[in-house]
């Protein structure tokens, strides 16, 4: 009886100690609102993800086994939200949006493939000033993949979200590995020639 | 009239729209022995596509730096919803005890 005590108080203590929901907000919902908004591009589905995030962690605050740092957790937690949004916007498309056509491409000449005259890619310009941090061609980059079709921005984002491997993104998004290859092809020829417009 | 491409070696240096398509896919993956081939000598000859190519490579560290939660780019919640938040979670705690 006594050993059960001491064990029962001991776990008590190992997960009050390392997670303190009453700090969460101050300490990572800035955070945590940050990973949301860059992944989904809407400021209101961010916020409400947060809110998401610390509720669900409160339920489950048994299976933080303390291997990880609480920011950690509570992350792996809103990504997982995240990739459930980006499901959920998926199946709300139709068929036809995931069968996307290299065809229909307006950059391309329809018989002879190459670049139509008027959507030659140019230098940007900026080659010489450090463009990975400049602040405004990053702010165009953005606005531009607010451009990009729902499914298109899904895919893309998860490619460069924390390098998620190819079969799991076309899984959770339920496209052929075929189809992934033309629609990143296609996000990045539209967002390229976004950035041009905008830039130049 | 329109041009007619007749060999394949001329296919290959016509099509952009296959290059810039190899240029994505071999961020991704390993390609064919046959894809490199065709994209080597498709890029040989076509400067535009190189320009792509490096405008391309230059875009997908933008997006992997932009969702990289960087700390110098300020991104933050507003007081008003953080005090909101703060008593959701205050209560919430308070029912599970």
């Amino acid at each position: 009886m006594g050993t059960e005590l001491t064990m029962a108080g001991e776990t008590l203590h190992i997960n009050k100690g390392n997670l303190q929901p009453h700090l969460w907000v101050d300490l990572h919902a800035d955070y945590l609102y940050a990973y949301a908004l860059r992944r989904l591009n809407d400021d209101e589905l961010a916020r409400d993800l947060v809110q998401e995030t610390f509720l669900s962690a409160l339920e489950k605050t048994s299976s933080f086994k303390g291997n990880s740092t609480e920011r950690t957790w509570l992350t792996a937690i809103i990504k997982y939200k995240v990739i459930d949004v980006y499901r959920k916007k998926n199946r709300l498309m139709s068929r036809n949006a995931a069968d996307v056509k290299e065809q229909d491409m307006e950059f391309f000449d329809p018989d002879l493939n190459n670049w139509k005259k008027e959507h030659w890619p140019a230098p940007f310009g900026i080659e010489e000033q450090d463009p990975l941090h400049h602040k405004e061609f990053n702010i165009i980059l953005q606005k531009c993949m607010a451009k990009l079709p729902p499914l298109w921005l899904s895919v893309f984002t998860m490619k460069h979200l924390d390098e998620t491997v190819t079969v799991t993104i076309c899984k959770e998004l339920k496209i052929t590995s075929a189809n992934f290859w033309v629609i990143i092809h296609r996000a990045k020829v539209n967002l390229r020639s976004c950035m041009q417009k905008n830039w130049i | 009239m329109k041009k007619e491409l007749k060999t394949d070696l001329e296919k290959i240096a016509y099509n952009c729209r296959q290059a810039t398509y190899l240029i994505e896919k071999k961020q991704g993956e390993e390609l064919s022995d046959r894809e490199k081939l065709e994209l080597k000598i498709h890029l040989a000859g076509c400067y535009i596509c190189r320009v792509y190519e490096q405008q391309s490579l230059l875009i997908s560290d933008m997006v992997r730096n932009l969702l990289k939660t960087d700390p110098t780019i300020e991104i933050k919640l507003d007081d008003d919803y953080k005090r909101t938040l703060k008593k959701t979670l205050a209560d919430k705690i308070n029912n599970q005890r």
